[in-house]
């Protein structure tokens, strides 16, 4: 291959690397408005009314509640009990309840302060025990947006027949986003084409389509959705992006005029989704020896004040909660509740990490307890050729867990460490060191039969001067995407990158080739990019008789096909690979095509004087099927690597009556160049059958695996289950003040 | 900023250029740039001075301009992203972050290769240290940092 | 930013004069603008005070640091770069060179002030504890003359100064001989993370002993335990005339716990700094044997 599995530089680098790529909020615009949303600012409770300050003069204000809607005023997504602006009560604090335009930024501050909205504040739910104890009705009647079940095998039996049972519960806590570009979304509305444009920073430009229409009541031909440069994402602009398109919608609209939004630090940390909070418990049977005869999992996650995303975060949460393990007898009971907090949604891992995180570092208690070493303690386990999952997936051939844990093992020098960490242990006076794994899988594409769902299209042409185009809703946020797409034609064209164009994603001119999420960008529809331009190359060829010897002779062919036939392009809609079957019901089966392999290595130094904890080395091994470009791809697990040890270690959101307390970046910590140690990167390579040259998804992945290593590093460090993260210094104190 | 009573003209030389413009003296530099000049490569993260993304340097030193009073340009030799480069050929350190994968989603970028230069310019030896210690204020949330570390050495290196 | 500036006015004085003048004519409290990294983190909030602001940034009668009559003399202008630069400093003054190293991050070090930092008056300012620590006094001046105060008197209360509202910090001085007198010092930054960090707990202790061993000289002070920056008195005048021993660790120990009083806020816990200033001193102390 001349193209696939080299460096090449990032497609759009050059506008990025001078300041000349265009962010939502670098649009050239003229003769608009901004838009400011007033917010609520209890946690639960009802609105008396909305009142604007008589003293102040509003005629030049544009002023939209939620009856100035004219579709319906909800936010469409798996459920509909989310308004997109509140009437009579709000369910949690930030909760959108009127939106305000003006030409003067800085003045949409002062007249915020002078919408008084007069409430009749109610008790609210404010964690998981409250909302399981019913103590408000928020959802239905129980508070649980969705639970799910896993069973595999005899459970009951085999914990009665157990010599040893061992018990803990684990937490993990918020983690926000923070890609450095804040959202936002400038707004277009044409009152004589009825005709509205949208363009701004967004993962999924058809999700936005999608709930715009029902709102401004437009139907989708109406509708513009343009991606604008997006500053990272993460998950964070898969749902919202939806509401602020819409609030951007509204007010011009109203107003007539172009209007602008976009949020500054302190409202997108307030606002916004996060991580979903979980506290898993798990339980597991023994027999003498210490041998693992059942799993038993019990998960609850926060899911906020509405439903949003969190049945899916449940789910993939779920999925992955078994680990890399063939166990017998697994059970896994789920559930997400409501709370009077902002709703939670999409996060990298999208809840895998957090069930993999009471997993992993339930594998190590019980290393410690039956006295054997983490890796040895959970060889036996670990998926072989044929076995199955917890949710009773056989692996088949794909599979490679025990050789990537065995090479990290070895090429760490994992034992001889620890053994030195220990040493080191008994005579510092005041520092202690530890080393710590994590074993883990990570499923890419929709869960089950999503992506057959999904029906992903994508289209691909080529233009009079020889270009070929792909057309896909696919996003660039960060990951590379357009450079690996066009790294895929090129190589199924045989041409050079320079005839490959990526076209910015916008609904009127691409096909909905699904969103950009669950780490099947590069896997699902790289693969559809790779069919498409077969098909293209295929009729050129027939066309030309012969296939093309450079660029240039391409570049006539395609000319000449052109001219005598008129257009040429080509559709690759997405089939599932044969003999993979989802149980939805039962939650057994095939939940994803391919997995991506991996174990990662932590070392940690912790200062017995002040806990804080270092990482001072990690190493992160994985198998990922065919790597499309290496620094992309090491770019991905580096950047998910730091994500996570921030979640591990620093990352907390500190809520207070249902609201982040420390929402700026002053106070939400995250990690700095001088935080983090090199991250080394080391990837096998197995290529996948379905997907584009081999590839598999990796987007997610690096995200599950630092929590446990480091977590597992710290116990080690200091001789105590670290069974909560993040693990902050003020956490590591009290755990070992408990002691 | 809509009072024109309490507006200044602000001179200030911007990327080798002259540059006058009306605006409030206490408008942070980074909107002075962005909306009245209308040089939108410096780009705001947070504007509390803790993400780096706005920086830019007055007279070759680094600041962050969101906490940065536009009067503070006055006469000043200003530079941002946008004049890194001469004459649309890359620096040594553009082109460094283009080999090393230095930018993904590109927001933290251009105050990246603000600061990056700078430090460059300072003629210290580069280490790994000297790199995470001098850059720890600019943040970035998608690259984890080790492919800017290497394309900074690689500059340095290429620089020598 | 969250602030309508309509109500904001900005004066430039070219001369020290000028801005001493200004301030004495004007009826209300003016915001004195310096490099304004704690200003325009206000001011982007919505948060900063409108009215009059005097920009003192320009004024380089307020720069530089020199030496002069037996102290260490510090414009209030002084940035933590210019501390880090200087030999002076770092030779003399290395508790305060490393201070200026943990601030934020370059460039803010660029741009922040000791006169900000002294007078935004953060309990978590982390040039405070090494003043402090050194006996630092500020020259306060107003069109009405000069005067010198201790910085150990400046605080009256949280982000509370004696300073009046036509005076401006126009130099810090530090006397050489509360500088050499150290001769075990450390500084102490326990931040949110690495870098870029604002304190939980801020430290710097300055021991000296005499030729026979005993504790000499002996300045502890502290930043983020109390409302203000403190230095903890009780536990140096137990610590002068003694010899450190293992009793000397223990007991001193008993008397920081006593002379501290820190809070709960949203960067940490009132136990924690409790947990961290006792056991930063008793390391800095075992590690001094
Ligand atoms: C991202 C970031 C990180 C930071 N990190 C740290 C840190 O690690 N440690 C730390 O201690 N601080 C930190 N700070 C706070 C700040 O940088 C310091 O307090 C700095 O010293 C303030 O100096 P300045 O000149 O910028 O003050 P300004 O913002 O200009 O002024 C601050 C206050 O002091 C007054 N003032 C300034 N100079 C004088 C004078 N000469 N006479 C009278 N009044 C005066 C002003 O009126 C104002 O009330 C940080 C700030 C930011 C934005
Ligand atoms: S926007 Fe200026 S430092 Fe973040
Ligand atoms: S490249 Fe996205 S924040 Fe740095």
């Amino acid at each position: 291959m001349k193209i696939v599995g080299t460096r090449a530089p990032r497609a759009e680098g050059i506008e990025k690397l001078t300041g000349k790529a265009i962010y939502v909020d670098d649009l050239p615009l003229n003769d608009f408005l901004w838009g400011l949303t007033v917010r609520s600012t209890i946690p639960y409770g009802r609105i008396r009314s909305i009142g604007f300050d008589p003293s102040e003069d509003w005629s030049g204000v544009t002023i939209v509640t939620a009856k100035d809607v004219p579709g319906k005023n909800v936010v469409v997504l798996l459920e509909q009990d989310q308004p997109l602006l509140a009437t009579e009560r709000v369910m949690h604090q930030q909760e959108p309840i009127a939106l305000l335009a003006h030409p003067d930024r800085e003045r949409l501050w002062e007249l915020a302060k002078k919408v008084k909205i007069d409430y009749e504040p109610w008790a609210p739910v404010l964690d998981i025990d409250a909302s399981l104890a019913v103590a408000q009705k928020l959802f239905r009647d129980d508070n649980i947006f969705k639970s799910i079940g896993i069973d595999k095998g005899d459970v009951e039996a085999a914990f009665s027949r157990a010599a040893r049972v061992v018990e803990r519960t684990y937490e993990t806590g918020l983690q926000e986003q923070a890609y450095i570009e804040n959202q936002g979304m400038v707004a277009t509305y044409d009152a004589a084409k009825k005709r509205l444009k949208v363009a701004g920073s967004m993962q999924c430009p058809y999700y936005v389509l999608k709930g715009l229409c029902p709102i401004v009541g437009l139907p989708p031909e109406q509708v513009e959705v343009e991606q604008a440069a997006t500053g990272g994402a993460f998950g964070g602009k898969e749902d919202y992006p939806t509401i602020l398109a819409a609030h951007a919608a509204l007010l011009s609209m109203k107003s007539g005029k172009t209007v602008k939004m976009i949020y500054d630090r302190v409202e997108d940390l307030m606002a916004t989704t996060k991580r979903h909070p979980c506290r898993t418990r798990i339980r597991t049977a023994h027999d003498a020896d210490g041998r693992i005869l059942a799993l038993d999992i019990d998960a609850t996650m926060d899911g906020g004040a509405y439903c949003t995303l969190s049945p899916v975060v449940l789910s993939r949460g779920t999925i992955h909660a078994g680990g890399p393990y063939n166990f017998e007898n697994v059970r896994v009971r789920s559930r997400c509740v409501a709370t009077n907090t902002p709703p939670n949604g999409a996060f990298r891992g999208f809840g895998a990490p957090q069930t993999i995180f009471a997993m992993e570092r339930h594998m190590d208690v019980l290393a410690s307890i039956f006295g054997e070493a983490p890796h040895r303690f959970r060889e036996p386990y670990l998926l072989q050729a044929g076995q199955t999952t917890a949710f009773s997936q056989n692996v088949g051939e794909d599979v490679c867990i025990v050789e990537i844990q065995r090479q990290a093992v070895e090429e760490t020098r994992f034992v001889e460490r620890r053994r030195a960490c220990e040493e080191f242990n008994r005579t510092s006076r005041w520092e202690r060191r530890g080393i710590g794994l994590a074993t883990f899988l990570h499923g890419a594409g929709f869960t089950g039969n999503g992506e057959v769902a999904l029906d992903s299209k994508l289209k691909v042409d080529v233009t009079p001067d020889g270009i070929v185009q792909i057309f896909s809703a696919n996003t660039e946020m960060g990951q590379g995407k357009d450079t690996t797409f066009g790294q895929i034609a090129a190589e199924a064209m045989d041409l050079p990158l320079s005839r490959v164009r990526v076209v910015t994603p916008n609904t009127q001119v691409v096909p909905n080739s699904g969103p950009t999420v669950a780490s099947r960008t590069a896997m699902v529809v790289g693969y559809l990019v790779q069919q498409a331009c077969k098909a293209l190359r295929r009729s050129l060829e027939e066309h030309a008789g012969k296939t093309w010897k450079d660029e240039a002779e391409f570049a006539s062919v395609a000319a000449d096909y052109l001219r005598r036939r008129g257009l040429l392009e080509k559709w690759a809609q997405y089939q599932p690979p044969p003999g993979k079957v989802w149980d939805d019901k039962a939650y057994r089966g095939a939940a994803y095509g391919a997995y991506a392999w991996a174990c990662y290595v932590a070392e940690v130094r912790v200062r017995l004087d002040t806990m804080e904890a270092r990482v001072e080395a990690f190493d992160a091994f994985q198998e990922v099927g065919r790597v499309l470009n290496p620094v992309i791809a090491q770019g991905q697990i580096e950047g998910g690597v730091v994500q996570g040890l921030g979640y591990a270690l620093q990352e907390e959101v500190k809520m207070r009556q249902g609201v982040m307390a420390n929402a700026n970046f002053t106070n939400y910590i995250i990690p700095t160049f001088a935080d983090v140690p090199e991250v080394k990167v080391h990837f096998a390579e197995r290529p996948y059958p379905f997907g584009p040259f081999g590839a598999k998804g990796i987007g997610e992945l690096p995200m599950d695996g630092p929590g446990p290593a480091v977590a597992n590093a710290l116990s080690h460090a200091l001789g105590v289950e670290v069974n909560r993260i993040p693990a902050t210094p003020e956490h590591l104190m009290e755990l070992l003040q408990g002691e | 900023m809509s009072d024109p009573a309490a507006e200044t003209v602000i001179r200030c030389t911007i990327n080798g250029r002259a540059h006058e413009h009306r605006c409030h003296p206490l408008a942070s530099a980074l909107d002075f740039l962005r909306y009245v000049v209308r040089l939108t490569g410096t780009k705001e993260g947070c504007k509390e001075g803790e993400c780096g993304a706005c920086a830019i340097t007055l007279d070759g030193v680094v600041v962050n301009s969101c906490i940065v009073p536009a009067a503070h340009l006055q006469g000043r030799q200003v530079r941002t992203v946008e004049g890194l480069g001469a004459d649309a050929r890359f620096s040594a350190l553009q082109q460094a972050f283009l080999d090393c994968g230095g930018a993904q989603c590109g927001i933290c970028t251009p105050g990246m290769l603000v600061t990056g230069t700078a430090l460059l310019e300072d003629g210290r030896p580069l280490t790994e240290q000297r790199i995470r210690e001098y850059m720890a204020g600019n943040l970035c949330r998608c690259t984890g940092y080790g492919k800017i570390v290497e394309a900074l050495l690689k500059a340095a290196e290429g620089g020598r | 930013m969250r602030t309508d500036l309509s109500a904001f006015r900005l004066e430039r004085p070219r001369t020290l004069d000028e801005a001493l003048a200004t301030l004495a004519s004007s009826k209300e409290r003016l915001t004195l603008l310096a490099g304004g990294t704690d200003l325009y983190v206000y001011l982007n909030a919505g948060l900063a005070r409108a009215g009059r602001w005097l920009d003192i940034w320009g004024l380089d009668e307020l720069r530089g640091i020199r030496e002069s009559g037996g102290y260490i003399v510090l414009g209030a202008l002084t940035t933590y770069t210019d501390l880090q630069a200087s030999e002076l400093v770092c030779a003399v003054l290395p508790l305060l060179a490393q201070a200026a190293a943990t601030v934020g991050a370059v460039a803010i070090q660029n741009r922040g002030t000791l006169g900000g930092n002294l007078v935004n008056g953060s309990p978590a300012g982390d040039s405070l504890p090494p003043l402090l620590a050194y006996d630092a006094e500020l020259g306060l001046r107003s069109a009405r003359g000069s005067r010198w105060v201790r910085l150990d008197g400046f605080y009256t209360g949280y982000r509370a100064t004696v300073l009046a509202p036509d005076e401006l910090v126009e130099l810090i001085r530090i006397p050489r001989a509360s500088a050499v007198a150290v001769t075990a010092g450390r500084y102490v930054k326990v931040g949110t993370r690495a870098a870029q960090a604002i304190s939980k707990v801020v430290a710097a202790f300055a021991l000296g002993r005499s030729a026979a061993g005993e504790i000499a000289h002996a300045r502890v002070a502290f930043g983020s335990v109390a409302p203000t920056p403190i230095r903890l008195r009780a536990l140096e005048n137990h610590l002068l005339g003694r010899k450190l021993d293992d009793a000397l660790v223990r007991s001193s120990a008993d008397c920081l716990a006593a002379e501290i009083a820190p809070i709960d806020d949203i960067r940490s816990t009132a136990r924690y700094r409790r947990f961290v200033s006792k056991n930063v001193w008793v390391r800095f102390l075992e590690e001094c044997f």
